[in-house]
């Protein structure tokens, strides 16, 4: 072997051997925050965590269900917002708009993308609390919604702007108007694409915290209907793991893995969905 | 043959169907769709030159020429697909039982002049929903499963395909999946069917099977095909096209076409001396 292919080879094994073992980093932090999560958090949860009300500061015990109740609420007000303004927005974008439109368009929506969290939960404190004169619910799922608007449009777009031209002229060719043929065809063909999409989206918010610190705030005890502070599970946890007790940092641990539990919930019941339909393939 | 010994044909004003071979008596043929003097641009890029010609009711009418020469663009002129292009623009007229096709109401003359493309385009739905798309669309409350039968009877996919309807219709052979997309379009009854190339993404036996159905349509429906294979336009046409670079070169009944060609050109072409 000559000592140009020996070093070629050299390199070959090396570069080969550095790429996997990136990769192996890249997938082992997961893994290693998912088991630490697991473990620390199932060591720490019980039946009393999902159905009492935290206990008063010096006791031991009590739980999360005000906080497990409230981060739902949070979330379907964050998508029942910002799914449809994110999702429409897309096929104007997609479908219909001139290219400047969607330039402009596409880049707002990558600007507001890259807002920093605390500076929505200002802005939705300035737009809805202060009006109001209270921290709530609705308040804290704008702020969520607002971050799930250009997540789901962009990605809603890619996917849709993806459906092959084919399929578009296959339903106009039949006589099927534009609206018709959006409705019927593209976003049928799209819509496991967008699906993930919008799981993306409502993952990244289920976890965030900075926004909710003076929108939803925060809250001891039940919180009724939409108009009144709500205590959330990521609130929670930031509010737990700094405190000096030790009982509460395991209760951080455990509405952690409750919190992740609830996004892996959504998670299997779209994909249930999901497999129901018929998938474009790959050309 | 020299193009010096007849006259030569006039590239821009060719009649609807020249009857040098006697053999189709021009008078008994009544036409389905008109083209008058069409002209095309992409942008400012002309692509069609003063095309001219008759597509006659009932028959297949075959448009042939090297890649490029723009008769796939004709085609698609003729249910207005052009028009999902950006700047496109069509100059001239093109008429549908003499009637301008340009001014009507571009859905309602899609469902009246069918089209089949390039590649099987099913749709990501069952093969009974694919083929009951455009009766769905078109709000037809008729009895969908015997329209959807119907339809695939006619495209010769019926009894392939009867056990599983509500398979997805991704699941298909692509011959199959484009006499899928046939009955698709065969579902809403057009006047029309026109198709692009339906057989370049195809085997040699899938091929054939679509030949074959297209001759036996013929009852049902007038047809238009581009093709690039000429052997599949002697095979199934009635009436033949040669186009070149966006010019109409010769239109004729199709034996005489390819037997005894007007033009240097359609014979150089035919004969394979270039495209």
């Amino acid at each position: 072997m000559s000592r140009r292919l020996r070093w070629r080879k050299f390199i070959s094994g090396f570069m080969l051997t550095m790429t996997g073992l990136c990769a192996f980093v890249a997938v082992s932090v997961l893994f290693l925050i998912l088991g630490y999560l697991v473990y620390n958090g199932g060591t720490s949860i019980s039946w009393n965590f999902f159905t009492k009300l935290p206990a008063p500061v010096g006791e031991t015990g009590g739980g999360m269900a005000n906080a497990i109740v409230g981060s739902g609420k949070l979330l379907l007000l964050a998508t029942l917002f910002g799914v449809p303004i994110g999702f429409f927005g897309a096929i104007y974008l997609a479908e219909f708009s001139g290219s400047k439109t969607a330039f402009v368009v596409r880049y707002a929506a990558d600007l507001l993308n890259g807002v920093p969290s605390i500076v929505i939960g200002i802005f939705a404190y300035s737009l809805v609390v202060l009006p109001f004169k209270h921290f709530s619910t609705m308040a804290g799922g704008f702020a969520l919604g607002m971050m799930m608007i250009p997540i789901t449009l962009r990605s809603t777009e890619e996917f849709l702007l993806a459906v092959p031209r084919a399929l578009r002229e296959g339903a106009m060719a039949l006589g099927a108007s534009k609206w018709k043929t959006i409705a019927t065809v593209i976003v049928p063909a799209a819509y496991r694409g967008i699906l993930t999409a919008v799981l993306l989206a409502f993952a990244r918010v289920a976890g965030e915290t900075a926004p909710l610190l003076f929108t939803a705030f925060g809250n001891r005890y039940w919180s009724h209907g939409w108009s009144e502070p709500t205590s959330s599970l990521p609130v929670m946890i930031f509010t737990y793991a700094i405190s000096p007790y030790e009982d509460w940092h395991r209760q951080a641990w455990a509405a952690g893995l409750v919190l992740l539990g609830l996004i892996l919930v959504v998670n299997i019941i779209a994909r249930a969905i999901l497999a129901r339909g018929i998938a474009v393939p790959r050309t | 043959m020299h193009a010096s010994a007849r006259p030569a044909v006039s590239v821009n004003l060719t009649p609807p169907v020249t009857n040098a071979s006697g053999r189709e008596p021009a008078a008994a043929l009544s036409m389905r769709m008109n083209i008058n003097k069409v002209n095309f641009y992409y942008g400012t890029k002309q692509t069609l030159f003063d095309i001219s010609l008759g597509i006659a009711n009932s028959k297949v009418t075959a448009l042939i020429g090297p890649s490029g020469c723009g008769k796939s663009t004709l085609l698609r002129t003729l249910n207005r697909m052009h028009e999902t292009v950006r700047h496109a623009r069509l100059e001239g007229e093109i008429l549908l039982d003499n009637k301008n096709i340009l001014a009507q109401d571009v859905t309602a003359l899609r469902r009246r002049v069918g089209m089949v493309f390039q590649r099987p385009n099913p749709f990501p739905k069952s093969i009974f929903e694919n083929v009951a798309y455009g009766l769905r669309i078109n709000g037809t409350k008729l009895a969908m499963a015997d329209a959807v039968e119907k339809s695939l009877r006619h495209a010769a996919l019926w009894d392939e395909v009867k056990d599983h309807l509500h398979k997805s219709a991704y699941e298909l052979s692509g011959g199959q999946q484009q006499r899928l997309c046939i009955a698709r379009a065969l579902a809403v009854e057009p006047e029309v069917l026109l198709l692009d190339e339906p057989c370049s993404a195809l085997d040699p036996i899938s091929t054939a099977k679509i030949e074959e159905l297209l001759v036996s349509l013929k009852d049902l429906c007038t047809i238009a095909i581009v093709t690039h294979n000429m052997q599949q336009a002697a095979r199934v046409s009635d009436f033949t096209a040669f186009l070149l670079m966006g010019q109409l070169i010769e239109f004729s009944p199709t034996p005489h076409l390819f037997t005894t060609p007007s033009d240097p050109r359609t014979e150089a072409y035919i004969t394979g001396r270039f495209g």
